[in-house]
């Protein structure tokens, strides 16, 4: 029977893969489909308003309709913590079934980003809901800006997500490091700052920092319904940089996996 | 099916002159900042310290045969089914493994505790090769065998150990494998449902499915095996006939 097994099903078969892990995660965090979404959505709100009650009402940054700006970064910001987050330990988690069954293990981060992917696509009206609610207008462009978006961000998670996993495996410390990385690129990201408020001769570390260069973009797309090109592009060559360092790291080491693990 | 096809003496396994051998990687335990510090220790300890999991074994298991494999604990018996299934691969020599390999996994592995029964074996039937319309047409099937019927929408954390073996064992019975693999774990459940595996596992020996069977139950290798391989000390000891390598082995043991 498995013989037999043609090109098209070898397809099916990987498709399904992908969806059923990736539906596994969404099941368990939406069980209970009211409630999961509540909280989904709570974490970057809660956040937003703690950086609200930090920086508008004691430092007092000169940025107007801070509680928005706040929400428009937040989100994207969330996707890409809450997957390299999770990547150090991923494979870990999957112990039992990768010594034992010989499939695809990039199946396993994969799911994890599209199931990150998928919850950062549902928040969306909320974000919108708060631009609308500011007063802005909607704009025609989100339809074409927002999907662009989302997949040169999916390249570079996935990318980094893949070098994460992979190498945290060999070298277990990662982990610890992958913790401190997010933390200091939090900073280093324009989330709760204004890339206008850097100095001149800083702003080249905006351009080696891909985050930044996305979540600029989406809080143009949200704001203004519009995307800067050169970002744009600058962004999705770090996307495809990534993912091609990842893929590669992965091919070399993934066949040791299940006898480190 | 599988069989039907083909010369009778067609090889499902073959292993040639095959040696695994393992780095030992604990000696690496410092990580990263070792490996910053000290590079070339660190990378002189990942090379000098290979622990050998099995030496130079060869042997060829034929299309429909059940084939054994007993020895003591730590001798590579599942790192030789490891080898079969694919996920680790051999240091030295070669293997050529001829059909789809399912491996029977111990209690719950491959089983997530939040999700119910049903979702659990959509998740490893698919894990375990099927497209979800090939699992979705067995289900039925699987469920009947396991005997679960309402626990079956119940979360699999609910379940006892011989619950889950049930649901373990009933989807790799009804998935027609051609190469199925079991590493010591026949003797789960309650006497009940082991006769019901054993059943099915001589219904597969029955059907002419490949079987490559370790286990420490000597009655077990007797009933099922066609040809037994005892390992010694990473390297094979013998190979043959049931009766005769368990006699063998037994006597082994004692002196
Ligand atoms: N992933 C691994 N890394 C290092 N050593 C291993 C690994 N897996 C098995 N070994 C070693 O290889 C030998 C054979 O193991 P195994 O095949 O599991 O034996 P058995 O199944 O016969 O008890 C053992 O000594 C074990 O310690
Ligand atoms: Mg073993």
């Amino acid at each position: 029977m498995k013989n037999k097994m043609n090109i098209y099903r070898q397809i099916q078969h990987h498709i399904d893969l992908i969806i059923v892990f990736t539906q596994k995660d969404l099941k368990l965090r939406y069980k209970n489909s009211f409630l999961g979404y509540f909280w989904s959505v709570a974490h970057p709100v809660v956040y937003a308003l703690i950086f609200y009650v930090a920086f508008k009402l004691i430092v007092r940054v000169p940025i107007e309709n801070y509680a928005l700006f706040l929400v428009c970064g937040l989100f994207p910001w969330q996707w890409f913590a809450n997957s390299v987050g999770a990547s150090p330990m991923i494979f870990f988690g999957n112990a039992q079934i990768i010594k034992k069954i010989n499939f695809p293990r990039n199946i396993i981060p994969l799911a994890l980003v599209l199931h990150d992917m998928i919850h950062f696509i549902l928040a969306i009206p909320v974000i919108i809901a708060f631009v609308l609610y500011s007063g802005h207008k909607p704009y025609f462009f989100w339809f074409i800006g927002i999907p662009v978006l989302v997949i040169g961000q999916f390249c570079i998670i996935y990318g980094i997500c893949l070098i994460i996993s992979t190498l945290n495996i060999f070298f277990r410390d990662l982990e610890r490091l992958t913790i401190i990385f997010i933390n200091i690129l939090f900073y280093a990201t324009p989330v709760f700052y204004s890339e206008k408020m850097i100095p001149e001769r800083y702003m080249f570390i905006l351009k080696l920092n891909p985050m930044a260069l996305f979540l600029i973009n989406w809080r143009n797309l949200f704001l203004e319904g519009t995307l800067r090109l050169d970002y744009t592009m600058l962004s999705f060559f770090y996307g495809i940089l990534f993912l091609g360092v990842g893929v590669l790291i992965y091919r070399k080491l993934s066949w040791r996996f299940a006898e480190v693990l | 099916m599988a069989f039907c096809r083909g010369i009778v003496s067609e090889i499902a396994i073959s292993f040639q002159n095959v040696t695994k051998t393992y780095p030992l990687y604990h000696h690496f335990k410092g990580g990263i900042k070792n490996l910053l510090f000290h590079p070339l220790e660190g990378i002189k300890s990942l090379k000098s310290s290979q622990f050998m999991a099995i030496r130079d074994i060869s042997f060829e298991v034929k299309k429909g045969e059940s084939f054994g494999i007993i020895g003591k604990n730590g001798a590579g018996k599942s790192t030789i089914l490891g080898l079969i299934a694919g996920v680790i691969k051999p240091s030295k020599g070669k293997i050529m493994v001829n059909g789809g390999v399912s491996p029977l996994l111990e209690l719950g592995a491959g089983f997530h505790p939040d999700l119910t029964g049903r979702e659990n074996i959509i998740l490893k039937g698919i894990l375990l090769g099927l497209t979800r319309s090939e699992i979705l047409n067995k289900i039925k099937k699987i469920i009947d065998f396991s005997e679960l019927e309402e626990f079956i929408e119940q979360p699999i954390r609910t379940y006892s150990s011989g619950m889950l073996a049930r649901l373990g064992f009933s989807i790799v019975a009804n998935i027609d494998p051609e190469i199925l693999l079991i590493d010591e774990i026949l003797a789960v459940g309650d006497k009940n449902f082991q006769d019901k595996c054993l059943k099915r596992m001589l219904d597969f020996k029955e059907q002419k499915v490949t079987i490559v069977f370790v286990s420490h139950s000597m009655d077990y290798i007797d009933m099922l095996c066609n040809r037994v391989m005892w390992l010694d000390d990473h390297s094979i000891k013998n190979i043959g006939k049931p009766e005769l390598i368990i006699k063998q082995y037994q006597q082994g043991n004692i002196s």
